[in-house]
């Protein structure tokens, strides 16, 4: 379990992190969400004592995590997976991460095993692909056997093969009952393996909650009417009171009504529907809705689309 | 990746056991003795500091010989031979310095400090145990490299002067406080390598600390600059590997070994401070 009470974090006059408060719970996978810029990698260096809080605490298992003497064996974490000396082979760097904390060192040729490094324990660091540094950092993790496992941005340069490994091995650690909080950028990639969400943006916290509960808030009553006579439908939603946005030339995007109070109002005017449907949006969606304040570093969407 | 994809391992979980918080020091020193010799730089630079201690040595003493007939009265009056012999350290001196600052900047330069110090919180500890493996490591290989000079150095020189032997009065001494020398520059080193963090401004501090020093404090009038000058650490601490003093002006051997040593702590100790305060 992860606790954040009151957490920020200032550099000079930038703040990183901006009193956050959350709770990463066991057995679970916990997605860490944010733009670029966030603040993700900010607060897991705090939670691993690298970085000090400006303000607030943050413990591990009720405990600050720089308390621990031999902290490998109760959290794990991938913090940034480039970060090995490249002349070291794989094998020898996890080596004096086990000898550190008085890890066997069979462990080390097991993690290897385990994250498919095996065939290139001997060879040196700086020989390695990104997607073998991300298995690399993910052994690192899982060398004391933690019950806390930190993963930031741990599919970055993963082939999918690879992407499908760790979201197997993420639910698994899970499944055993261990606090797993990974971070990401990528929505898509969180809702395929995370079961709980917490949301931050420029360091505040925009969201903790279920990711089923993020899709259905950023969703809500979103309802697609197609008609050949949208604009005589329109009007009369507007009347009605709810929102509404052209979609097209035939369709319309209604916020604030179901469909049933849509088919209700249109079948009342004699207006002929061709769809009428609700909008589920997509976690990417509901993401985007809600750091759209909150990016750090937005496209023009003119520029942008003039590119593409 | 050339590898599978390989399954997913249904770990049970707890099948490690716990280590009980004790003996923390001796697996952090277990931990740096890993990691030095797991880079292959260590064992050659380590390597080209026994060759030029042992070679640049007996090739002065060499020298010597050769010209044995035309030399200076002057240059004749106060020899020391077992000094002679270990004049190799002025060079290699660079090379540990160099090795030193390298154990604490190449970690910073890759990251991988972050990794040691979310291993090992008590990042004091580490530093510490940082400085014992590497002062002891630079111990032996200079005690190797030194006697090795000493005898090769003795053995070139008995040809035409009065060589030095293991017996003599301070020639013990001298030889192993070559290495006493260079496994406190090896300290040196890694202080400053912890204040600077990065490996080309810690190699800067020291040579300039070293050897650009001397030079500029020369340009100061006497007697401020010898007074200045006997106080800096090469000319401090080199007296320990010689048998006779160079100069009317330098501190007396213990002393000037006292304010040596003071370089290497004062750096460690102003590292260690900052290591406690900075984000990693």
């Amino acid at each position: 379990m992860i606790e954040a009470l009151g957490l920020s974090k200032r550099y000079g006059s930038t703040v990183a992190v901006d009193d956050l408060s959350f709770t990463v719970g066991d057995g679970r996978v916990t997605g860490f969400l944010g733009p670029n810029g966030a603040g993700k990698s900010t607060t897991m260096r705090l939670i691993v004592g690298l970085d000090a809080p400006s303000a607030g605490r943050i413990t591990v298992n009720g405990r600050p995590y720089h308390e621990r003497r031999f902290p490998l064996h109760e959290v794990g974490a991938l913090l940034e997976a480039k970060a090995v000396h490249p002349g070291r082979s794989a094998r020898n760097h996890l080596r004096w991460l086990a000898d550190s904390n008085r890890i066997p060192r069979a462990r080390v040729d097991e993690v290897l095993e385990q994250v498919g490094l095996s065939t290139v324990a001997r060879k040196r660091y700086g020989t390695f692909s990104l997607g073998m540094s991300q298995r690399l950092g993910i052994a690192a993790a899982l060398l004391g056997d933690p019950e806390v496992l930190l993963l930031d941005e741990p599919v970055n340069g993963l082939d999918p093969e690879g992407i499908q490994w760790v979201r197997r091995l993420l639910r698994s650690l899970a499944s055993e009952g261990r606090t797993v909080f990974v971070s990401s950028h990528l929505m898509s990639e969180m809702a395929l393996t995370a079961d709980h969400l917490i949301v931050i943006g420029r360091g505040r916290l925009i969201a903790d909650a279920s990711v089923s509960d993020v899709i259905a808030q950023a969703s809500a009553n979103h309802v697609k009417v197609v008609s050949p006579q949208a604009p005589a439908l329109r009007s009369l939603i507007t009347a009605a009171g709810a929102g509404v946005e052209a979609d097209g030339d035939d369709a319309l995007i209604v916020t604030g009504l179901e469909c049933r109070d849509v088919g209700t109002i249109a079948a009342n005017a004699g207006i002929t529907l061709y769809e009428l449907s609700r909008q589920e949006a997509s976690l990417e969606e509901a993401f985007m809705e809600m750091t759209r304040d909150s990016a750090e570093y937005l496209a023009d969407p003119d520029v942008a689309g003039s590119v593409a | 990746m050339s590898t599978a994809a390989p399954a997913v391992a249904s770990a049970t979980r707890k099948t490690l056991p716990r280590p009980s918080p004790t003996r923390q020091f001796g697996a952090i020193v277990r931990s740096e003795w890993t990691k030095l010799w797991s880079v292959r730089s260590t064992l050659w630079s380590l390597l080209v500091t026994v060759a030029i201690i042992i070679g640049l040595g007996a090739l002065f003493c060499v020298a010597r010989v050769a010209r044995a007939d035309r030399l200076d009265p002057r240059e004749l009056r106060n020899f020391d031979p077992t000094g002679f012999s270990l004049n190799g350290i002025f060079l290699a001196q660079l090379a540990v310095g160099v090795l030193g600052v390298l154990v604490i900047t190449s970690e910073y330069a890759t990251g991988q400090i972050r990794a040691t110090f979310g291993a090992t919180p008590q990042r004091h500890l580490v530093l510490a145990a940082k400085v014992a493996v590497f002062m002891a490591v630079v111990l032996v290989v200079g005690l190797v490299a030194c006697f090795a000079a000493f005898l090769i150095g003795q053995g070139i020189l008995s040809a035409k002067f009065h060589e030095a032997a293991l017996g003599d009065p301070g020639v013990l001494r001298a030889v192993v406080g070559g290495a006493v020398y260079l496994s406190v520059l090896g300290a040196l080193g890694i202080g400053l390598g912890t204040i600077l963090r990065r490996t080309a401004g810690a190699i800067a501090a020291l040579v300039g600390l070293l050897l650009i020093l001397p030079i500029l404090v020369n340009f100061l009038p006497s007697p401020w600059s010898t007074d200045i000058n006997k106080y800096l650490p090469l000319q401090a601490g080199s007296a320990l590997f010689h048998t006779v003093a160079r100069t009317s002006t330098e501190l007396s051997l213990w002393v000037g070994f006292a304010v040596f040593c003071a370089y290497a702590v004062v750096s460690l100790a102003a590292g260690a401070v900052l290591l406690a305060r900075r984000d990693a």
